[in-house]
């Protein structure tokens, strides 16, 4: 049989921030208490990571466990590889999402979680069909697989780049109607809507540390990477935690290790140590590939660029244009919130919002890592590179890779690129050319 | 020629047409027209019609149209439709349109609206949502507040109000059209032999450029020429082909099939020319009668959420029954999420029903047919000689 293997990481011994150590501690409590849920009387809801109604699902007892973040975890422990191939084996295109593949793959493996305990079947799949069609199709298929109870949350597209009075009415009779009642019902425990309210009083208050976090690259140098380290930095408020307490003490600890970098006038942290000297702030567009996430990095910081925005940070809740979690509204809140995620938002929104980043930021440039098997991201990436060069005057880069599958992540084609694009930067800044998109 | 090659001719004339002269003609026979132009798979065509506009349907270039600047706006690795249609556009072929509508059905379309807003500013640009939520008072009042956005918008872009009368001609009209499309497809299944497969993609495929009154015509003409049609009935399998719903097969591949020893007996091409099962009353109001249509009677395809695990894939079991078919070909587009979604879970249900298929993927612009042929051939063959019936 065919082997996927991918090269180790960069360093075996990697520099973590107390932070980090928290969300380390974060994660294995999560995963310990998905695997021993069953046990310990806990019923489990699967359910998607853009317009997760975390708050929700805390109020009804479940445990939330996020197919996307595991396939994530497949792809970063270097197994997706295999899951995904076992899914093509089982009929699976070689075209489609190799999130969905890597999961699928990962249940006919066994399924078991990054503790090494089997995942427990989900009592319930919560489908919150917020801004990417696969969501759809792959909650079908986990169905076929659990033969569970499926609750159905439709989000509207923001086709004409705005939230009506009508999606946000037809987001909260759908939860009002429908998926509150049966959450109910196979949890067995009654809607309190104060409990809601409180959890999103929690979510507001890790909102507000997370922007702040993030805006913190406005900073020369920028005391933290927003792509690469950003996505150790939304792991918590996008997964399992948002409006817990533990959110908002990891985002104050967080903060707090910021705050003291801007001070010291330090860059970001890497996974091998302190950034060297910021040569280049780049926007990033589009998610990260997982496989050989830490190499992908490097590239990065070797040439000392750091990514000062990102529009996949944003895929799990956009916070940065003023929105947080409103107890005042519960159910409206939770319907804005679903309806502003960064890919339900058409493309002339992400477009300006991009162009924001370029100038909020001070960019030198947008690189668009394109994802083979996403459409939702990928499809208009080109145009979006266009308009940004543009209206920004700043030449774009195009690199293209997958989520978790290695055989889509060509490092040398991939730094080749990087540098040339570094290069045309320099040039660009020199004056000696026009930006043409590397 | 006789009055059935006549028809056929000038279907195959309307399809080959990427500069759309009919719909331009229509447009400048009276001053102040509109078309709006709809991509796949559903939007309701009445409300257009009401504004007194023509709906045209756009399918991407095809295999005749040579693709330049649509691959600069897209990857290699994003199915072909998008990347003719822009250039549908920027090659000025669609500069007569006015309005142009783009249908939930993936993230393709959903990012090519986005596009067309950036692209063509001057366009009445519009993502045509619906609900995946089939209740009465949750989907059905959020869709039927959507048509009226549309009414709106077309009414804006019309110059002129659509009032409830109009939309009631034009759902009856359209509930001809459908009936008659569904005739035509009745009479396939029952005689394939009089009604070769690729006749009847551009019979119904030219609904999609000509007025509504005018193709109903053209039907019944073609019914009543092609019952008359003396052909021989071959020893073929009969099939069902499923997955071909968005971006459209060449032409070569519908009469491949048939020359692979396959007649087709249903597909899921051009859909909105039969999406509503049943006629909408046109008793009420329009629009709510149009959304529960769309809530209760509508077609199932890989677009639409199917909210039970008992349901999935049953509308094909169900189609294969009430066709006669002895297996079904799933003909999907290159990188179509929803059809290679959805595709696993079709195949399951049919294993449970003891349905036998194969599966191939193609572009609007394929042209090597042979191993197409060579693969619906074997199929039919092992139909033939091996099936239990």
């Amino acid at each position: 049989m065919t082997e996927i293997t991918t090269p180790k990481g960069a360093s075996p011994e990697v520099i973590k921030d107390d932070s980090m150590w928290k969300q380390k501690e974060m994660m294995a409590g999560h995963y310990d208490r998905i695997t021993s849920a069953h046990e310990n009387g806990l019923k489990v809801c699967n359910t998607f990571v853009p317009g997760n109604l975390n708050e929700l699902i805390r109020c009804f007892g479940l445990v939330n466990n996020l197919p996307e973040v595991n396939a994530i975890q497949s792809g970063l422990r270097k197994k997706s590889g295999n899951f995904v191939l076992e899914a093509e084996k089982h009929g699976h295109s070689e075209d489609v999402c190799t999130y969905v593949k890597s999961d699928i793959g990962m249940m006919e493996k066994g399924n078991i979680a990054p503790n090494g305990k089997k995942f427990p079947d989900p009592d319930v799949l919560l489908l919150s069909y917020t801004g990417c069609f696969t969501f759809m199709k792959w909650f079908e298929l986990l169905r076929e697989q659990y033969d569970c109870e499926t609750i159905m949350l439709h989000t509207p597209y923001e086709g004409d780049g705005k939230i009506t009075k009508n999606m946000r009415d037809y987001m909260v009779k759908q939860l009002k109607d429908d998926v509150i009642p049966k959450l109910e019902r196979i949890s067995g425990v009654k809607f309190d809507i104060d409990l809601l309210r409180e959890n999103l009083v929690k979510s507001a208050k890790a909102e507000e540390d997370l922007v702040w976090v993030l805006q913190s690259a406005k900073n020369k140098p920028s005391p933290i990477d927003a792509y690469f380290g950003g996505i150790y930095y939304i792991g918590p408020i996008f997964g399992a935690f948002r409006g817990t307490d533990d959110a908002i003490e990891y985002y104050k600890l967080l903060r707090a290790e910021v705050e003291a970098r801007v001070k010291a006038g330090r860059g970001p942290v890497t996974p091998d140590g302190d950034m060297g000297k910021e040569k280049y702030r780049i926007v990033v567009e589009g998610p990260p590939n997982y496989t050989s996430f830490r190499d992908f990095w490097k590239m990065f910081y070797d040439e000392g660029a750091v990514v000062v925005a990102s529009s996949y940070t944003k895929v799990g809740g956009v916070y940065d244009f003023g929105f947080r979690h409103d107890p005042t509204n519960p159910l409206e809140s939770l319907a804005d919130y679903c309806l502003g995620v960064y890919t339900n938002l058409n493309l002339p929104q992400r477009v300006d919002m991009l162009e924001n980043y370029m100038n909020e930021y001070e960019a030198d440039g947008l690189l668009i890592n394109s994802i083979k098997s996403c459409n939702s991201f990928s499809a208009g990436q080109l145009l979006m590179l266009r308009e940004i060069e543009k209206r920004t005057g700043k030449p774009g880069g195009f690199v293209e890779s997958d989520l978790v599958d290695p055989r889509y992540f060509s490092p040398a084609n991939i730094k080749n690129r990087l540098e040339s694009y570094f290069q045309m930067i320099d040039q660009k800044r020199s004056g000696k050319t026009k930006g043409v998109a590397a | 020629m006789s009055a059935l090659e006549k028809i056929n001719e000038r279907c195959l004339d309307l399809f080959e047409d990427l500069h759309f002269k009919a719909a331009r003609e229509w447009k400048a026979a009276e001053p102040g027209r509109k078309v709006v132009g709809f991509m796949p798979v559903y939007v309701p065509r009445e409300i257009i019609h009401a504004a007194g506009m023509l709906p045209l349907g756009i399918t991407g270039g095809g295999d005749q149209m040579e693709v330049i600047h649509g691959d600069a706006y897209y990857q290699s690795y994003i199915c072909r439709i998008p990347r003719s249609t822009i250039e549908l556009g920027v090659s000025g072929r669609l500069d007569f349109v006015d309005g142009m509508l783009f249908p939930s059905i993936c993230d393709v379309i959903r990012n090519l609206s986005g596009m067309w807003k950036l692209m063509f500013p001057n366009v009445y640009t519009r993502y045509f949502d619906v609900p995946q939520n089939y209740i009465d008072d949750i989907g059905g009042n959020y869709y039927t507040q959507e048509l009226a956005e549309l009414v709106e918008g077309l009414e804006e872009l019309g110059g002129r109000k659509i009032t409830e009368e109009q939309l009631r001609n034009s759902i009856a009209l359209y509930n001809e059209n459908r009936a008659l499309v569904r005739e035509v497809y009745d009479f396939r299944s029952k005689q394939p032999w009089k009604a070769p497969a690729a006749d009847v993609y551009l019979l119904v495929r030219a609904g999609y450029v000509l007025p509504v009154e005018e193709h109903n015509k053209m039907i019944r003409e073609w019914l009543t020429e092609s019952e008359k049609v003396d052909r021989p009935l071959r020893d073929n399998c009969r099939v069902i082909v499923a997955g071909l719903f968005c971006e459209q097969p060449p032409l070569n591949l519908i009469k491949s099939l048939e020359l692979a020893g396959c007649y087709v007996v249903d597909d899921d091409l051009l859909l909105v020319s039969r999406w509503l099962l049943e006629d909408v009353p046109l008793e009420g109001d329009p629009l709510h009668n149009l959304s529960q249509a769309f809530l209760h009677h509508s077609e199932e395809t890989s677009a639409k959420y199917v909210p039970t695990l008992a349901e999935k894939g049953q509308h094909l079991v169900r189609a294969v029954a009430k066709r006669g078919a002895e297996g079904v070909i799933f003909a999907s587009p290159s990188f179509c999420d929803p059809a290679l979604l959805d595709r696993p879970m079709l195949q399951s249900a049919l294993k449970k029903a003891n349905i036998p298929f194969i599966a191939f993927k193609y572009a609007e612009n394929s042209g090597q047919m042979q191993p197409i042929r060579e693969q619906a051939g074997t199929f039919a063959d092992s139909i033939k000689l091996w099936s239990e019936a």
